[in-house]
């Protein structure tokens, strides 16, 4: 546990109080933080897997069914609430991540990721090609919900939203704490250490896999409907590989030992490329790429990992 | 007679040209430890794979109280009472001592909780006195790799401990540890496996430990039980010492 809990909780809540104000002095900054933490709340998804050492280069499927889960109720069901969305977005990629879920956790690293991403292109696919029900690339545009019934003018909803993803994060975070300090979660790291081990405990890890998948599905699930209602669109792109490649890389950028390492990773991820396609339009894909050959070769750990290296040299000291 | 724990019966199987089990049949009673001993390449560590279900025999059955397991996985087999510790200990690594055996004791429980602490978990107490009786409390919030191979090999036996099974095998308990420390591991562990009251199957090449600590033992050869009987008879039999023991 001293790997997760090494974050000061100073930092913690500093960044809650910067996340929660910031888009108060700068109003156009209320959407691209509640995307960070959005795609937090799905990488979020990815460390818990990461426990158990296995790597889904498919994850954008999860975060794709929640945002159509949206969509398409406002295509054929009609005017939605946000309280709905984000009980149906997060239910559909849950039942998507047992049936896809069954199939993978039979696998293991590479094939594992590599099986991850077979299924979320066959996802895409259909989104992409059953034209008549989806737009096809043009995706389905989401209509601004009401929230328990109130509807709010733009310039209210995107702090409502805001603020609803604030307070999404610190439940999720927490659960998921209490989730990797639990039997099923330190099992779940078990099938990294040593799988063979656990079978001999009377464990099955496919199941135990399996838990952690769901779960992490509806971390995705749950990111997307945020993140489709942010941007008030849902496009094929969502369940797209790159997508998934962009999880998997703020994973790394922020750290898979913490939940507070998706967050940094996601804000510092959306922060450069919100900042470099402003100033080098189409350089941003360059500067994250060099962000992270840094962050591999010099901080291992990813950001999150930083707090640990530099108490190290005082705690060493006798 | 004490009652039948496992029953091997035509036990076969082989790798390629190498016959690693040719017509194994034998029998593990309650209460006794049954040293296997046999030169390398006999046939001893499969016949342990073969019992718990890690290999399937290609003829041939394993039962278990009348049961028989046979085509069971190892998670099945584990869950009725059969656990097994390793020639190189199998632990996780990456985890405290205590937690490892708090994960043991939450299988055992069948305690999969998402929500409840591991170690908040009742066995806390328990687990730590199994930690005490193999004598390694003093490393409990260690992770586990930092343990030296002579300690880590005392939590991989008491992890199998941990799930409170009926008979407990093990694949050469004391290889990898020093020599000077044998005999205190042995005591340990045979004091710990009466305490619990768990019978025992153990591997071992040192001639010292199956005569100290065996209440019967078989000789392995080519894949096939040679002899089987008290220690005393069987390690003053010429054709063991021969082949066995090398003299």
């Amino acid at each position: 546990m001293s790997a997760r809990s090494s974050v000061p909780r100073i930092a913690v809540l500093l960044a809650v109080l910067a996340a929660a104000l910031l888009p108060v002095l700068m109003p156009s900054w209320a959407t691209l933080v509640t995307l960070i933490l959005a795609k937090g709340i799905v990488v979020l998804g990815i460390i818990i897997l990461l426990q158990a050492g296995q790597v889904s280069f498919g994850h954008a499927m999860f975060f794709g069914a929640g945002a159509y889960a949206v969509a398409f109720w406002g295509k054929y069901v009609g005017a939605g609430d946000l309280a709905l969305f984000l009980v149906i977005g997060p239910l559909l990629a849950m039942a998507l991540g047992a049936l896809v879920g069954l199939f993978v956790v039979r696998y293991r690293e590479i094939f594992f990721g590599m099986l991850n991403l077979a299924f979320s292109m066959v996802l895409w696919s259909l989104l992409e090609k059953l034209y008549h029900y989806t737009n096809g690339a043009d995706g389905i545009r989401v209509a601004r919900p009401t929230l328990l019934g109130m509807a709010f003018t733009p310039e209210v909803f995107q702090y409502v939203l805001l603020y609803l993803t604030l307070g999404l994060v610190l439940v999720v975070s927490y659960g998921v704490q209490r989730y990797l300090d639990s039997p099923l979660g330190h099992m779940l790291r078990a099938i990294k250490s040593n799988e063979t081990r656990l079978e001999y405990l009377g464990v099955s890890a496919r199941r135990i896999l399996l838990v952690g998948y769901v779960i992490s599905a509806f971390l995705g699930g749950l990111g997307g409907v945020l993140v489709a209602v942010a941007q008030q669109i849902a496009t094929p792109e969502f369940a797209y590989w790159t997508k998934s490649g962009e999880f998997v890389f703020i994973a790394i950028l922020g750290g898979a030992a913490n939940a507070a390492g998706a967050f940094a990773g996601a804000a510092v991820f959306e922060f450069v490329r919100f900042m470099a396609a402003a100033k080098l339009a189409n350089a941003w894909q360059l500067i994250l790429g060099i962000v992270l050959i840094v962050i591999i070769m010099y901080a291992p750990n990813g950001l999150i990992g930083l707090f640990r290296q530099k108490k190290k040299p005082a705690g060493a000291k006798p | 007679m004490s009652r039948v724990l496992i029953s091997a019966r035509g036990l076969k199987i082989r790798f390629g040209g190498v016959i690693a089990a040719d017509g194994i049949d034998l029998d593990v009673f309650e209460g006794e430890n049954l040293a296997i001993i046999g030169p390398n390449g006999a046939g001893k560590t499969t016949f342990l794979n073969m019992t718990t279900g890690y290999l399937r025999p290609q003829a041939g059955t394993v039962s278990f109280l009348g049961q028989e397991i046979t085509a069971l996985p190892p998670r099945a087999i584990t869950r009725l009472g059969i656990a097994r510790a390793f020639q190189i200990p199998q632990l996780f690594l990456d985890q405290t001592v205590i937690e490892n055996m708090m994960i043991a004791a939450a299988a055992q429980a069948g305690e999969l909780s998402a929500f409840r602490h591991l170690l908040d978990l009742p066995e806390r107490e328990e687990m730590e006195q199994l930690l005490d009786l193999v004598g390694v409390r003093a490393f409990a919030e260690r992770k586990a790799f930092e343990l030296p191979e002579g300690q880590r090999k005392l939590v991989d036996i008491a992890l199998a401990l941990a799930l409170k099974p009926k008979v407990l095998l093990m694949d050469e308990p004391t290889s990898g540890v020093a020599s000077s420390e044998k005999l205190e591991v042995m005591d340990i562990l045979t004091a710990a496996l009466r305490r619990t009251q768990v019978s025992s199957v153990f591997v071992e090449h040192d001639m010292d430990m199956v005569e100290r600590y065996a209440h019967r033992v078989a000789v392995w050869s080519s894949g096939k039980i040679q002899f089987v009987g008290p220690p005393a008879e069987i390690l003053a039999n010429d054709e063991v010492k021969r082949t066995v023991i090398g003299i």
